[in-house]
């Protein structure tokens, strides 16, 4: 599975692209301090509001910071509250969905409930009012917020998921035999559910950094931080558009935009891996006699 | 419900006269442009008007196959790549070769002429229609004249042929037991009075009972309308009573050709007598069943030779080397097997060392 | 009837489902720590420079705490304020009613974010149903990837480039607001042209932003779909195939979209409110934008209280509709 997984070019160039961020955001640390010129807070006041050039390769801000050392220093900030977010809201998922799809009836009837109130509920307005009340709150707060009201999507799948692996026959004879629930929870339903949850924390990562980015477009960051949201931000209470000042807002939303699509790119080939029908035939160059029913 | 045998309706498709369908070396290619599938082979039978021909084979033996390129809904990769399919019109209207007509041809023909009943009927309905908008659709699309109101009316007329409740019209097909849809899907298909029916396993999903009830109303229908069969199924016993005559597959080509008797009494193939002798008889004094050893060839990597020669327990030297051709031996009967091929025929058994090569 | 079973079931749910955002809207400023009650009245006195007046007061302590009553007191008290759609005084704007403030923005919002939606949802679906009837073809083959990349692009980053784009350096469109302010409000047509004009760049980013999602899922339906022997069935009946197309594939692939409706709902509704920020358009999500970044607690709950009765209601409305649409009806997970 694994070795056909990676065959894909979808899912090897989305990982690739991932992969390229996460060592971004862990090297950006030495990297910014080492080289020369590309300190994300250093405000150089002779260079304000610079396009492009060979100094800094991606413009300067009305601060006479360097874009390109924010944009690294960035991804550090957002992946941060992307991959926080997802780990509690993927543990919260499993939480909620595990028990609900294994014991069924009244349980699952309730926690049901529960997930499809989160589902129904618009829940960028209930981050930002939370958040609002928690004033000048870290990155890592608003990893946890976002984390705790997103969970709900994940915990249905992973539901589904429980139910049809609990009714299988091996679990069901286990349970016959009296096998604590505990027990065969998380060693024998929650392995076969691997491959959904990876691919829900992928999701999770991404709504993480997109509610990061949603949060700090509204200001609600940590001031001192830096992530791709808050220099959207900065540089629309700055008015970069009415400058003219592309170089600002563009590098950060291309790079949530460019993690986004690698995360559906490899979502869509996991899809066409379980679902054997996703997958096109190319067309033959010959045109077949007789084959143009559709 | 007709306990009569099938035995008993021949005569009266006899009766009938001329040819429906020449079908000439068929040949049905699945897959990349590199190593093209071959899953049918040089297909060439003959169907008769108001005849039942069943086509038997295990799955895997190109019979899906044969009924998507005859209804041309095949779909790629699945192409037809060479043979005819030369359909000739009741009211004497030039033949048309399916392979090559143009899609508007082909539109015009279809559920008129040539119809066809699927393997599940849940999945051939559409699950969000009312059965009778199901059957008014076809209806009006082949015949402009008709109006709404009408439609409908004979639908409900259509349901009560193969009996179903007129008023089910107004059902949808979860609301109906499966036996009933597999009918209504029999009814649908005979809404146009076609000429030809292509049954793909249309009672394999329903209990025995009602297969028998369905299998006679078929017959029945057959004997009013006069329409032809295409009978397709894994299950010879069932075709033994069912079928006029009947084409046996085996990896993509018809080994074996010939009235259900001839079949039943005296089949030449060993392939054929093979799958006889696993089914029990349904009208007929038991004998020991026994299977076919074996799995049917990998088409990617078919056997040279014959394609049976792996499993066959006659072979003898050559079966291996030399493919053997659908050829006449005695009337209408036809095989393709190397014992048939003149004097090998009497000894073939003991022949495994000394060659039949020519 | 089962079809009307399910549908008091769903009314069940939404109901609980807004009682539930009623308790919540209760909750939240309690739970939180400090006091918002007499924060946002020590608020009150600074910005208008007087006294709040005592019922005012009341008000206040009803939405936002009371240190004098217990949680049940309070909760009664505060569903009285509500039945009397009474949602507090925005301190911003004192002494106007929060409530006044959010009817005001609720029809610009109602007409940007319905029409919008409903119009990415068409065009998404409808070009799902060429993609996936045509699956493989050099159409889905440039078409797909590309939705995919952009519905992963941020909502309000596409509004920046656009406005940046077409409002700034090509100026056909105006940098901001939701109509000319030189012209007098109401239904004459310089008014409503000026709608229209300060509108379509908002609209238009966020059916962008939002068509790619439904694309993709009715595209991978339709491929299943297509595949189903219903189809086929109505391809050998001879159906024209604009037929087989709508009334069998598109019909069937299109009641999962329905049924994600309100999964996806939630995001384009949050999306929809950062896009009216950049466009400092006069609906809700501005609204609630300028409340977060003044403090202005009364604003932003009644603002939350209003947009969460929104969703569900819209997607009561979408369950409706499946229910028309599919006659198998069967309670969804």
């Amino acid at each position: 599975m694994r070795t056909s997984l990676l065959q894909g070019w979808k899912v090897r160039t989305g990982l690739g692209v991932i992969g390229f961020f996460v060592l971004l955001a862990l090297a950006g640390p030495w990297l910014t301090a080492s080289v020369p010129g590309l300190d994300p807070r250093a405000n150089d006041l002779t260079a304000i509001g610079l396009p492009p050039s060979a100094e800094h390769w991606l413009g300067t801000t009305q601060f006479g910071q360097d874009v390109l050392a924010q944009t690294i220093e960035g991804a550090r900030g957002s992946l941060f509250v992307g991959f926080l977010s997802a780990v509690i809201g993927t543990a919260l998922a499993i939480l909620v969905g595990l028990p609900a799809g294994y014991f069924g009836g009244r349980t699952d009837a309730w926690l049901n409930f529960l997930s499809n109130l989160f589902i129904v509920m618009p829940v960028l307005p209930l981050i930002l009012i939370v958040a609002g009340y928690m004033q000048g709150t870290g990155l890592w707060v608003i990893a946890l917020i976002i984390g705790f009201f997103g969970w709900s999507g994940g915990a249905r799948t992973i539901r589904a998921q429980a139910m049809s692996v609990s009714n299988r026959d091996f679990v069901l004879a286990m349970r016959t035999l009296g096998e604590p629930h505990r027990r065969l929870l998380f060693h024998e339903v929650l392995p076969h559910l691997t491959g959904w949850i990876a691919a829900m924390f992928l999701q999770g990562v991404i709504g993480g950094v997109m509610a990061e980015a949603g949060l700090a477009f509204l200001g609600i960051s940590d001031s001192g931080a830096i992530s791709w949201g808050t220099m959207i931000q900065a540089a629309q209470q700055q008015s970069a558009v009415l400058r003219g000042m592309w170089w600002w807002f563009v590098p950060p939303g291309l790079c949530i935009a460019l993690v986004a699509t690698a995360a559906t790119l490899v979502n869509f080939g996991v899809d066409e891996l379980a679902n054997p029908k996703l997958r096109t035939v190319r067309q033959r160059t010959r045109r077949p006699r007789g084959s143009e029913a559709r | 419900m007709s306990t009569q045998t099938a035995h008993d309706t021949r005569p009266a498709a006899r009766a009938a006269s001329g040819d429906v369908l020449h079908v000439t070396g068929l040949t049905v290619e699945y897959g990349t442009d590199g190593d093209p599938v071959r899953a049918c082979t040089d297909v060439t039978f003959t169907l008769r008007r108001g005849e039942i021909l069943g086509v038997a084979g295990e799955s895997g033996s190109g019979k899906s196959t044969l009924i998507t390129a005859l209804t041309r809904l095949q779909r790629p990769p699945a192409a037809t790549t060479a043979g005819s399919i030369v359909f000739h019109p009741r009211d004497g209207g030039p033949a048309v070769d399916l392979v090559t007509a143009s899609p508007r041809t082909l539109r015009a023909l279809r559920w008129t002429s040539l119809s066809i009943v699927l393997q599940s009927a849940m999945d051939a309905l559409n699950p969000v229609m009312r059965l009778g908008a199901q059957f008014a659709d076809v209806l009006r699309t082949h015949d402009r004249t008709l109006d709404r109101k009408a439609a409908w009316a004979r639908a409900a007329e259509l349901l009560t042929t193969v009996g179903i409740s007129g008023d089910r019209v107004r059902s949808y097909p979860h609301e109906l037991s499966g036996g009933m849809r597999q009918r209504a899907g029999i009814a649908l298909a005979l809404a146009c009075g076609p000429e030809l029916v292509v049954m793909d396993e249309p009672t394999t999903a329903v209990d025995v009972v009602m297969q028998r009830q369905i299998l006679a109303q078929v017959l029945r229908l057959r004997r009013t309308l006069g329409f032809a069969v295409v009978f397709v199924t894994h299950d010879l016993s069932l075709l033994l009573e069912l079928a006029d005559r009947i084409a046996i597959m085996y990896a993509g080509r018809i080994v074996e050709l010939g009235t259900a008797q001839e079949l039943y009494d005296a089949p030449r193939h060993p392939y054929t007598r093979g799958l006889r002798d696993s089914f029990p008889p349904l009208r007929a004094p038991l004998w020991r069943l026994t299977g076919i050893p074996g799995t049917p060839p990998d088409l990617r990597r078919p056997p040279s030779g014959c394609p049976f020669h792996p499993r066959c327990p006659q072979r003898f030297a050559g079966c291996d080397t030399h493919l053997p051709v659908l050829g006449e031996a005695g009337g209408a009967h036809l095989v393709a097997c190397r014992l048939d091929d003149g004097d090998a025929a009497a000894t073939g058994t003991e022949r495994t060392t000394d060659g039949g090569d020519r | 009837m089962r079809r009307w079973g399910f549908l008091l079931r769903r009314l069940g749910f939404y109901a609980a489902a807004a009682a539930a955002a009623v308790v919540l809207n209760f909750l939240l400023p309690r739970l939180m720590p400090g006091d918002p009650s007499s924060a946002i009245v020590e608020e009150l006195q600074r910005v208008s420079g007087q006294q709040v007046p005592p019922e005012t007061l009341e008000s206040i302590r009803a939405i936002f705490g009371d240190p004098d009553q217990n949680l049940g007191e309070q909760f009664v008290g505060y569903l009285g304020q509500l039945a009397r759609f009474d949602l507090g005084v925005s301190v911003v704007n004192f002494p106007v009613p929060v409530s006044e403030l959010v009817l005001q923005a609720l029809p610009w919002t109602l007409l940007l974010v319905g029409s919008t939606t409903v119009l990415a949802f068409v065009l998404g679906t409808g070009l799902g149903v060429v993609a996936g009837w045509k699956a493989g073809s050099r159409l889905d083959s440039v078409l797909t990837p590309l939705t995919a990349f952009l519905s992963s692009v941020p909502y309000f980053w596409v509004a920046l480039l656009a406005l940046w784009v077409f409002g700034f350096v090509l100026g056909w469109f105006p940098l901001s607001g939701g109509y000319d302010a030189n012209l007098a409000e109401g239904f004459n047509l310089p008014f409503l042209g000026s709608v229209l004009h300060y509108g379509a760049l908002p609209a238009a980013t966020i059916v962008f932003s939002a068509f790619g999602g439904w694309l993709l899922g009715m595209r991978n339906m339709t491929v299943t779909t297509v595949r189903e022997d219903y189809v086929l069935l109505a391809q050998a009946k001879g159906l024209s195939r604009g037929r087989v197309i709508l009334r069998y594939a598109a019909r069937n692939a299109m009641l999962p979209s329905f049924t994600g409706f309100a999964m996806a709902l939630g995001g384009v509704i949050g999306g929809a409110l950062l896009t009216e920020t950049v466009f400092s358009y006069p609906g809700i999500g501005y609204l609630l934008f300028e409340s977060l970044n003044k403090r202005d607690y009364p604003m932003m709950q009644g603002v939350f209280l209003i947009v969460t009765l929104a969703t569900l209601l819209a997607n009561l409305l979408a369950d409706s509709l499946y229910v028309v649409l599919d006659p198998r009806i069967r309670e969804q997970g």
